[in-house]
């Protein structure tokens, strides 16, 4: 089907029916990561790096390895790059490196070393009698302090080609881009203002802990069950980590307990395999929260400086940015979307915009939601917010005076396709919340945010019983629903019941390669993949029908369930239906089947416009979020319901980030709150309800007009509720979190 | 002839300009002439990069076509959470 | 080490079990009873995956031991379900999805039915303070407070 002639008119998307998997997990029968055992199993725990930065002068595991419960015990000795054997390199070498430390710990929690033992408590035990020698070395864990002379350096040579001469080790990356003449743009302008904007490191808080259970043995065929956000990733990385041929370890994902970007690489299945080989038997290896959160990856912190020149009527004359992301003790800090995504809501002449990757000694950062967005948006939309205010405009005005829209040349080059920022804008002017009154104290905050999305490699797999019912073999693990919007796409084609199609999360060993649940990839690649995979099996029915019919395969199309002649030339014939043909398929030339492999490319970018009001106290400096508005470009909605999730989960996030939740780090560059208690995301109670609208400006590179949602919905809050936070206290928010102290302290200062 | 904007990082390993031009029909046969024609681009090519055909980001199919009227730049490989 | 011999009831089930002093009542319930609906997301009592109740009384079993179960009448998300009847809160929290990754749904359940049991017609305002010790991270808690709502609504009309 070409993308031209994109469907409009839909039986089964755009319903709401109950999700496949629900009545498993209310009924608590649903198996993730940790609620999986195996006959023989240990249980295995991690050792850790108490210091920030610290060369490992030994590791002395005799006294460990004497107890009886103790099967196994590994260090990186056990992994794939001992010497002789093939080396790693490039972003492998970094993820055995952070899974296991080298000569130095990195940072607070770096893992060390790790055993295999009887019970969970035996293994933590054991721990405890492992002694390890460490010379500690100068550490650093902030972002403008890590690019100072004189900073310590995490790692010599990380730098790559981009990183231009002169720079401090510890910067690896370099990104620049934009197009015009910003300094004769900045002089253009009535008001131009420059400010400094700081967003520390935060957790994807998952509310799942990393569990796996690996099976691994001396013939090199493993199996190994774990809670990812994509399970071929993890097949290949742990291969590449143990050595092992990567077809003979089989990946089995478990439902997920939240991801969020945060469970698309490896930390404990390559120890948990290491252990299982030694000591020959199933190892099971669950992670407490505190090594989440010392030791997964939380965000890059970012210290932005940001420049904007408008005129008095509102026009954008220039912007331009530098984004400092510190993203842990290896390269991948997003400075380079950071920078991207700064400006993209934006039609710009003239634009630049630079970003860092930076190394500390903190945990190797990982994606969150539409990596380095959020940060962007923060301090961009603030300066316009600011701006507006100074001139005295209206913020949703102004935003579509200089709103991107289909042709606009965008910030980081080329010209956008059909996009739907605009849209989301008339939507939020239009809605009442944007024009109910405040009551005093409350302020009312808006902002853009944009995300690339993103496609990658899929593969579908779709099977017909002789009872005309249907399986559905996708390889993207479920994060939020995705099950049943793939079961209403293939409903859509096959114009079978949604509740005849049941769809399986496959295993690497049944299908083919899929990439991570990530990039807001799933309903639109495996829904893609979907209805190409339900096609592939139309076009096979209708063969059938023509066979049966003995008229030429071109003479038949599918309607409604049923193979039908085409025309009125093709010949009369009733209507087949599809358990018509499935009941005899044995006879007719076999089980019927449909497959798609593809990398899909057309993800389509999104944008979404937030409104919230906040309500500051000025005793406690505590900040309330009284009313939220969401409103997003879904390109087409394919179950509504759980778009608004996405929505509301986004915005949720955004608001934990904005308000509470931080990383702190104290002069010993320890972790200081790696518990929930400490790091407080949202709870029931901090938030009101939260509304959605859902627009829909169809995405040209999608058979239905889906685009991702998953992560656009992070982007605008930071900024949203910084602009409702500074507007309610009268004071510009430069920081986050904007914790009481924060606001207080900016309440007496001025910011 | 594609002719392919740089990002402006990019430029000084492609003597300064901000687009070059490279004969290709498809988005692996335009990077395999980069860096050809402009050795200094196999570094970022080789770290990885997107590919924006008409204002549509090509992450890793090589065999997407190019035509001599396409808009085409080089992006900064995308990565999603 | 010499493990402690306990006797308990969950989900009206008589059970006996032997356990280490230190095992919590969530380890027991997972790895020696099998009843692995109750999750562990924190281990300190922050995070609710693991509430059940014992003797009526809503807890984090992360917090009690598993020793502690002697003579106690234990309740857990495996019982809220009676036979292939769900609960008006199970079937509330699919028909409003509440749930997106569902890690957190067995503890908001138990949590959301000693609630409903104490409270039946909470007001919103009750209904978020009380599930306040249930993280979810998913969903922003909006269709989840609207289930339980749902929910209590149509127990009083059944009452």
């Amino acid at each position: 089907m070409a993308l031209d002639d994109r469907k409009s008119q839909f039986l089964y998307v755009g319903t709401t029916p109950d999700r496949p998997d629900g009545l498993d997990k209310v009924t608590g029968r649903a198996k993730f990561g940790a609620d999986a055992y195996a006959p023989g199993m240990l249980h295995g725990a991690i050792l850790r790096s108490p210091h920030a930065h610290a060369r490992i002068k030994r590791i002395d595991t005799s006294r460990a390895e004497a107890l009886k419960d103790v099967k196994a015990i590994v260090t990186r000795a056990d992994f794939a790059d001992v010497p002789f054997a093939p080396g790693l390199e490039g972003e492998f070498w970094n993820v055995l490196e952070n899974v296991m430390a080298g000569d130095t710990a990195l940072y607070d929690g770096h893992a060390i070393a790790a055993v295999a033992a009887t019970s969970a408590l035996a293994a933590r035990d054991a721990l405890k009698l492992i002694d390890v020698r460490y010379e500690e070395l100068p550490h650093v864990t902030d972002v403008d302090e890590a690019m100072k002379e004189g900073a310590p350096v995490i790692r010599e040579g990380a730098a790559d080609y981009s990183v231009p001469e002169g720079m401090h080790p510890n910067v690896v990356r370099y990104h620049e881009s934009g197009h015009g003449d910003v300094e004769a743009g900045f002089a253009e302008a009535d008001l131009v203002i420059e400010d400094h904007f700081v967003t520390e490191a935060t957790h994807q808080g998952y509310i799942e802990p990393h569990a796996c259970l690996a099976t691994l043995g001396g013939d090199g065929k493993g199996e190994l069950w774990c809670c990812t956000q994509g399970h071929w990733i993890v097949q290949k990385t742990c291969a590449a980590l143990l050595g092992i041929e990567t077809s003979q370890l089989r990946v089995t994902a478990s439902e997920i307990g939240g991801g969020f970007g945060g469970k698309t690489t490896v930390f404990i299945e390559p120890v948990a395999l290491a252990l299982s080989r030694k000591a020959n038997r199933p190892v099971k290896i669950v992670m407490s929260r505190n090594e989440v959160f010392r030791a997964t990856g939380p965000t890059a912190s970012a210290s932005m400086d940001v420049k904007i020149g408008m005129k008095k009527d509102g026009t954008i004359t220039a912007a331009e940015g530098v984004f400092r992301l510190q993203g842990g003790a290896f390269p991948g800090a997003p400075g380079d979307m950071t920078a991207m995504c700064a400006f993209a809501p934006y039609n710009l002449t003239n634009v630049r915009q630079v970003g860092y990757d930076v190394m500390t000694n903190r945990p190797k950062q990982a994606a969150y939601r539409a990596p380095g967005s959020p940060m962007a948006a923060f301090a961009t939309e603030s300066v316009i917010d600011e701006l507006c205010k100074q001139l005295g405009l209206d913020p949703i005005e102004v935003r579509l005076k200089n709103a991107s829209h289909e042709g606009t040349k965008a910030s980081y080059g080329p010209r956008f396709e059909r996009i739907g920022l605009v849209e989301t804008l008339e939507a939020a002017k239009a809605h009442p919340h944007y024009s109910a009154p405040l009551k005093p104290g409350q302020g009312r905050g808006i902002s853009c945010g944009f995300w690339f999305n993103h496609g990658g490699e899929t593969s579908v797999s779709l099977s017909l019983s002789e009872d005309g019912t249907v399986q559905l073999a996708v390889g993207t693990p479920d994060i939020g629903g995705s099950r049943a919007s793939m079961a209403l796409m293939a409903a859509e084609v096959l114009g079978v019941p949604y509740e005849n199609i049941r769809v399986t999360i496959a295993d690497t060993a049944t299908l083919g390669y899929n990439d991570v649940s990530h990039g807001s990839r799933v309903t639109y690649a495996s829904g893609l993949a979907t209805i190409k995979a339900a096609e592939d099996a139309v076009q096979r029915l209708c063969a059938r029908a023509a066979a049966k019919w003995g008229i030429p395969e071109d003479a038949v199309k599918w309607e409604n369930g049923c193979a039908v002649p085409s025309g009125p030339n093709a010949g009369e014939f009733d209507p087949l239906p599809l358990a018509e043909i499935t009941a005899t398929m044995g006879q007719t030339g076999g089980p019927i089947s449909g497959h798609y492999e593809a990398t899909p490319e057309g993800a389509g970018v999104s944008f979404a416009t937030h409104i919230v009001d906040a309500e500051v106290d000025r005793e406690t400096g505590k900040t309330k979020v009284v009313r939220y508005t969401v409103v997003q470009d879904a390109g087409k909605a394919i179950h509504p319901t759980y778009v608004e999730g996405q929505f509301q989960g986004g915005a949720a996030q955004g608001i934990g980030w904005a308000l509470n939740e931080e990383y702190i780090y104290n002069d010993s560059g320890r972790l200081e709150n790696p518990l929930f208690l400490d790091y407080r995301i949202p709870v029931a109670s901090d938030l009101p309800m939260i509304d959605t609208v859902i627009v829909e400006v169809p995405n040209p590179g999608h058979p239905y007009g889906v685009r991702g949602v998953g992560e656009t919905s992070i982007c605008p809050p930071l900024a949203a509720i910084a602009n409702a936070v500074s507007a309610a206290a009268e004071v510009r928010m430069r920081r986050l979190p904007m914790s009481p102290p924060r606001v207080l302290s900016a309440l007496k200062s001025d910011g | 002839m594609v002719e392919v904007h740089l990002w402006s990082a990019l430029r000084r390993f492609a003597d300064g300009r901000e687009t070059v031009e490279v004969e290709a029909s498809t988005v692996g046969q335009m990077l395999d002439a980069l860096k050809r024609d402009y050795p200094g681009l196999a570094a970022p090519i080789d770290a990885g990069v997107s590919v924006s055909v008409d204002g549509r980001i090509i992450a890793s199919d090589l065999t997407e076509p190019v035509a001599p009227e396409s808009e085409v730049y080089l992006m900064q490989r995308l990565r999603g959470g | 080490m010499s493990k402690i011999h306990v006797t308990t009831t969950v989900n009206g089930d008589e059970m006996e079990f032997l356990c280490d002093p230190r095992e919590t009542l969530l380890d027991v319930l997972r790895d020696r009873l099998n009843l692995t609906g109750a999750k562990e997301g924190c281990g300190t009592g922050d995070c609710g995956a693991c509430s059940v109740t014992m003797n009526g009384r809503l807890v984090c079993s992360c917090l009690v031991l598993g020793a502690e179960a002697e003579g106690a009448e234990i309740a857990t998300v495996e019982g809220i379900a009676q036979g292939d009847r769900l609960h008006p809160l199970q079937r509330k929290f699919i028909e409003h999805a509440a749930l997106q990754c569902g890690i957190c749904t067995p503890g908001i359940l138990v949590a959301a039915k000693a609630l409903l049991e104490k409270h039946p017609d909470p007001t919103e305002e009750q209904v978020r303070f009380w599930l306040a010790g249930n993280l979810c991270r998913c969903t922003g808690y909006d269709k989840i407070i609207r289930a339980v709502m749902d929910a209590a609504a149509e127990m009083r009309e059944a009452a």
